[in-house]
């Protein structure tokens, strides 16, 4: 499969990274390259194969549903670019 | 450079208890090599002020006779751990000023264990490069050389500040991280030890996300033996991260007999890759040589979906980073791009992120993207997923069959040098991996050992990948395979 300039700035634009109309197609051909040999993974028979979700058989811990933590506004702030009234500060996000 | 710096850990300990040197000797003569070594850009961040603290209450504790496992001990911390106060970046310009309020799990053992920070280590921006190419502060240079040649040779990544820094005694030891490679490979380009422990043997608690699923913290080292003495005090239970493994951690230096009659190791057929350096294959040969010398059996053995596991890599580990790296929008810390007038949210999020990451970083959590966007996610995410489970099973049945460690290059070659990757196409880069990258898939500990030289004087590492949770008896082999090859080379100082 080939990916064409206009599916590039789908991509950049899903992940949020501003990409100039000119740098597309160079990205593109990067895409088609790293695609290309991931293609090779179509060659294996995973037939009845789960896939894999946990690395090591081990059962997630559980904990009761409880607060363990909090009153920490000062520090979670603390490296906000901009942060008002003990909030983060965004600009506009609906018109 | 004062001899102090160029002592293991093992040997600083026993100084440090009998009372031959102190903590601030070995911190001061460590603080003064890292101030002449600005030309390797290893150190990135430099904490004197708290290298000399800890020094001295380490000083304090030795003094009471109270001295756990790395008590007044100076290492390096790669800049990916997060650490309370100091700059935390990820070689990022999108973590630029973020100080962290917390301290990573795997630093705050090592600090409780009496261990000294002296600064943060350059690395690939955000563990993603094999070359410490893509790192916001600049390359490291390998102290290594090609005889008398100056070229700037590339010490590996993406662990190539901590690979630097312990190659040119500039710390006695350093942390690494390693997602698919980023400590074995460069410890393999500077002659040193490193080592991933089993996944979840480590807490990944205050480790800047890369992929979750593959990442893992390790020690890198002068020797097996320290490389054993620090594992021991990164490693443990963690509440804090889930898939942290609730197992008793042994003490791994006092599996170090050397003693590996009756082992089993395997050599997987699928290793020995077309238009391998005879070197890497000649390495390998006489690996396996000294291993049978030393009393182990050697079987071949077939790992039949190694081929896959590159590709299958570079499927979920940009997947994954594409979900971690969600967090970098300019809200919470870190980075945010000036916007233009009339700017919303969504042009804030978008060029805060092209401006803080850089091009490798774009290019993979695009990848990422792609691959787990509609009507992808099956053909690609899921596939790979499949292919992975295929993988370790390979793993599983060798062990099955009684295979106790499996032995391999580290490398498909020596260190390159910087820049000269630069015209190849990304897939060039990620060949580097090749060896490794199974290891981390399969979730197993594998560890990099200086064995060799090749025909211009650079150390070559070879790899041996245990069974999971065996970490002791993976450094036992490594231990009796480093007694065997007896790699004392260091590079000539230029810096």
């Amino acid at each position: 499969m080939s990916i064409a300039p206009e599916t590039a700035a789908r991509v950049a634009k899903l992940a949020r990274i501003k990409v100039e109309p000119e740098a597309l197609p160079a990205l593109a051909a990067e895409f088609n390259t790293i695609l290309g040999f991931i293609e090779q993974l179509n060659e294996v028979d995973v037939e009845g194969i789960e896939p894999m979700t946990s690395v090591t058989p081990m059962r997630l811990k559980r904990r009761a549903d409880v607060v363990t933590d909090g009153d920490q506004q000062a520090q979670i702030l603390k490296n906000a670019p901009d942060a008002r009234e003990g909030f983060f500060a965004v600009p506009k996000v609906v018109e | 450079m004062s001899e102090l710096t160029k002592l293991t850990l093992a040997e600083a300990r026993d100084k440090l208890r009998a009372r031959e040197v102190t903590s601030l000797e070995l911190t001061e003569a460590c603080l003064t090599a890292i101030e002449g070594a600005g030309a390797l850009n290893a150190f990135v961040h430099h904490t004197p002020e708290i290298a000399r603290d800890q020094a001295r209450a380490a000083d304090a504790r030795l003094a009471e006779g109270d001295a756990p496992a790395m008590c007044g001990l100076p290492i390096g911390v790669k800049d990916l751990f997060c650490t309370k106060g100091v700059p935390s970046q990820a070689a990022s310009r999108i973590l630029e000023g973020f100080l962290p309020e917390y301290e990573s799990t795997v630093t705050s053992q090592l600090f409780d264990a009496g261990a000294v920070m002296l600064g943060k280590l350059n690395m690939d921006e955000f563990a993603m490069g094999s070359s410490n190419e893509t790192s916001c502060y600049g390359n490291v240079v390998n102290p290594w050389r090609r005889g008398n040649d100056d070229t700037a040779l590339t010490p590996g990544g993406s662990s190539g500040g901590s690979a630097a820094a312990v190659a040119a005694d500039l710390c006695l030891a350093a942390t690494g991280t390693d997602t698919g490679g980023s400590i074995r490979q460069p410890a393999a380009f500077t002659g040193i030890v490193g080592i991933k422990p089993t996944y979840g043997r480590c807490s990944r608690w205050g480790i800047v996300a890369f992929a979750s699923s593959l990442d893992q913290a390790g020690p890198m080292t002068k020797t097996v033996r320290d490389a054993a003495i620090m594992l021991g005090a990164m490693c443990g239970h963690d509440p804090k991260d889930s898939t942290s493994a609730d197992l008793a951690v042994p003490d791994f230096e006092a599996m170090l007999t050397g003693d590996i009659r009756g082992k089993v190791i395997g050599i997987p057929k699928e290793y020995r890759m077309d238009g391998m350096p005879a070197e890497i294959e000649k390495l390998w040969a006489d690996g396996t040589a000294m291993l049978k010398a030393a009393g182990a059996e050697i079987r071949e053995i077939s790992l039949p979906h190694t081929k896959y596991a590159l590709p299958a890599y570079y499927v979920i580990a940009p997947a994954e980073a594409s979900s971690n790296l969600a967090r970098y929008d300019g809200v919470r810390y870190g980075h945010r791009a000036k916007i233009a007038q009339g700017d919303g949210i969504t042009e804030m999020y978008e060029k805060t992120r092209a401006e803080g990451f850089g091009h490798e970083v774009q290019r993979r959590v695009m990848v990422g993207t792609y691959v787990l966007s509609a009507g992808f996610y099956d053909a690609y995410y899921n596939r790979a997923r499949r292919v992975r489970a295929l993988i370790k099973r390979d793993f599983d049945e060798v062990f099955a069959a009684g295979i106790d460690a499996i032995l391999t290059p580290a490398t498909p070659s020596a260190a390159f040098g910087l820049g000269e990757m630069q015209d190849a196409d990304p897939v060039q880069m990620y060949l580097n991996d090749v060896f490794t990258v199974t290891v981390n898939l399969a979730g197993l500990p594998g560890i990099a050992v200086p064995a060799g030289t090749d025909a211009q004087g650079l150390p070559l590492g070879l790899q041996l990948i245990g069974r999971p949770w065996e970490e002791g008896d993976l450094l036992n082999t490594a231990y009796a395979l480093e007694q065997a090859a007896g790699f004392v080379a260091k590079p000539g100082k230029w810096w």
